[in-house]
């Protein structure tokens, strides 16, 4: 039934686009897939890691019941901290990636954590706080990228090119950046965080009962804080990861318009907040972008159906199983 | 330089800003008092102002493009009811998945049945009539401010007044409360709390539509991709400040309106746009902040502990 209706809704759309569904579907599937040596399957894959990372990083705070909805003002951070440390450290090689990383981590982490102190020490909903620090982080970097910290030359509102022994090289034989196998590492680390580890038992406890889990003696405070940053922290790695790995710099609003951060936050929702789920769940929503994109190249079928069919089927799931966290009253209050 | 800062042309602008959020503002407090958590106001936003530029421009009038964007809120509502309340979804999850398709969908059909991307510009779109109020347009500073708006502006005055008469007095009204803060009671008098909050859903899609067509066909008269650019979530915050009391509502509205205002003059002094664009939420995220505070002090006051 659910597929049924998708499908009605997808030919509909594909109607008024006035492309025939036989021919959007190919161009759907060179895109997302194919491609000459199978270059577009390697952009998938590279949106694969950004979007994957993005879900890993919702899905450890709303795990905890932390509904943080700032990954975009995390990942913007990061990016730009990145590519700011990258260029003006003057440190180069594998040293100066490893500098950039950790700067761009620590920046995430710490954008987040300010939405927790505000949580903890003024009573401002996490929901609410996250979301509003998206903005002061779009705009503080636009701000930096037009103005100090802009390549005059290029025109653009961007940082200078990052030195060349700063990119991450492509895997051998192919055409695709190392970002990748970054996110397979902090994939591996979730799981093992989320099923094995104390620290990610406490937060998953919090999430399930804030009360009960204050009874067992664990401390809210800290689980609260600690969550955020590793969360903030991961969003700022996929920042530092397209900064490094794709664009070689900072461009004002390249982090924010593919909507990373959302994809993110919708590909956890889909799997109902299962950790080994995320990769495949992210490995989905890249495709359906990558193909849409596409679509419009040669069906002249507009990307956005690939937004429209995020928000179609996280309706019909949601209708299902439901999200987030189990305490419905926490989130009435918007917690 | 104050002079130039604070001219009549500013107490327009404070009014024009004001109106959307206004409208959104209170089409999430109905929500907000009515127990459902609607924070998808940037989507029904949007689509109610791309419904009104669509509407004006195929049927030639821009009564048909309210109309169009007050459908399309109420479309936007009633597929939140159906995902929300006869279907189990949680109201965050519906929220995001229909603020995805509030952006996705407008941008698409922008591209496939306007066949523009960016903006929409047409000569053939108008602008809701303009009301110049006889002797009040005259008066200083406050004459372009209560003078000269859009038929929208009175009606969201007027929504104001009539919501707050009919959360404090009217059965309707108690019975919308009773949904949001105590279904159970509302049941005991033989109410469904299910058909309110769908009501209250559809009013607010009336809310956030008329929203919309403020800003499409009288601000200004042209859609552009993701035209409402977080009014949506400024209403929000706006609602959960106020905590959804209309009298409240206008005087934020009113206060936002000013720093936006300010904040768009100061460009014209020198002030980078990023700062002033950042503005909005700065002030929303002191708001909140100082509101957060004073209900954690109540609430330690009152209780003597903690609740977390």
């Amino acid at each position: 039934m659910t597929a049924l209706s998708l499908f009605f809704i997808l030919l509909l759309l594909l109607n008024l686009a006035d492309a025939s569904f036989f021919e959007a579907s190919q161009a759907f599937l060179k895109s997302a897939f194919g491609g000459r040596r199978y270059a577009y399957l390697y952009v998938t894959i590279s949106r694969c890691a950004l979007i994957t990372g993005m879900a890993i990083a919702a899905l450890i705070a709303f795990r905890a019941g932390l509904i943080n909805i700032g990954g975009e003002g995390q990942l913007v951070i990061g990016g730009f901290a990145a590519a700011f440390v990258s260029i003006y450290s003057g440190v180069t090689g594998v040293p100066g990636i490893i500098l950039a990383i950790l700067s761009a981590m620590i920046g995430g982490g710490l954008w987040a954590v300010l939405a927790g102190l505000m949580k903890l020490k003024l009573g401002v909903p996490i929901l609410v706080g996250t979301l509003l620090l998206n903005y002061p982080a779009r705009y503080i970097t636009s701000y930096f990228v037009s103005h100090p910290f802009r390549d005059v030359a290029s025109g653009m509102p961007q940082t200078l090119l990052l030195d060349k022994s700063l990119w991450l090289p492509f895997i051998e034989g192919t055409r695709l950046d190392t970002g990748f196998i970054f996110i397979l590492i902090v994939y591996g680390f979730v799981l093992i965080y989320s099923h094995r580890s104390v620290p990610g038992y406490h937060a998953k406890m919090t999430g399930l009962s804030i009360e009960f889990a204050a009874t067992s003696g664990i401390n809210i405070f800290s689980t609260t804080l600690k969550t955020l940053a590793f969360s903030g922290a991961i969003a700022g790695l996929v920042g530092a990861i397209a900064v490094l790995g794709i664009h070689h710099r900072f461009t004002d609003g390249m982090l924010v318009q593919p909507l990373y951060a959302w994809t993110g936050i919708v590909a956890a929702l889909l799997i109902n907040l299962v950790p080994w789920a995320i990769l495949p769940a992210g490995f989905f929503f890249a495709s359906l972008t990558s193909g849409a994109s596409g679509m419009e190249r040669t069906a002249d079928v507009p990307k956005e159906i690939a937004i429209i069919i995020q928000g179609i089927i996280i309706l019909f799931v949601a209708s299902r199983a439901t999200g987030i966290a189990s305490d419905t009253k926490n989130k009435e209050e918007g917690n | 330089m104050l002079a130039d800062l604070f001219d009549p042309a500013f107490a327009d602008s404070v009014a024009r800003i004001a109106v959307p959020i206004l409208l959104a503002s209170l089409g999430g407090a109905i929500c907000h008092r009515a127990g459902v958590f609607n924070i998808a106001l940037e989507g029904f936003i949007l689509m109610g102002a791309f419904a009104a530029v669509l509407g004006t421009f195929m049927l030639g009038h821009v009564f048909w493009g309210v109309l169009s964007a007050i459908l399309a809120g109420i479309f936007m509502g009633l597929l939140f009811a159906e995902f929300h309340l006869r279907r189990p979804g949680d109201a965050i999850v519906v929220s995001i998945a229909l603020n995805l398709i509030g952006l996705g969908l407008t941008t698409y059909l922008l591209r496939s049945v306007l066949g523009v991307s960016g903006v929409f510009q047409d000569e053939a779109l108008g602008k809701i009539t303009e009301i110049n109020l006889p002797v009040i347009e005259s008066l200083p500073v406050f004459g372009s401010f209560l003078s000269g708006q859009s038929i929208l502006f009175y009606v969201s005055i007027f929504l104001v007044i009539l919501l707050h008469y009919i959360y404090s007095r009217h059965k309707l009204g108690f019975w919308m409360r009773a949904a949001g803060e105590n279904p159970l009671a509302l049941k005991t008098v033989g109410i469904k709390p299910t058909p309110v909050k769908l009501l209250a859903l559809v009013l607010c899609g009336v809310c956030c539509g008329l929203a919309g067509a403020q800003l499409s066909i009288s601000n200004v008269s042209l859609f552009v991709e993701n035209m409402s650019a977080g009014r949506g979530w400024i209403a929000v915050v706006i609602v959960l400040v106020t905590n959804g009391r209309p009298i409240p509502i206008l005087g934020l509205v009113l206060l936002f309106g000013f720093v936006d205002s300010l904040s768009l003059r100061l460009q014209g002094f020198g002030f980078p746009q990023q700062f002033t664009e950042m503005m909005p939420y700065i002030a929303s995220l002191v708001a909140l902040i100082f509101v957060s505070i004073r209900r954690m002090k109540n609430l330690v006051g009152m209780r003597g502990y903690d609740n977390g």
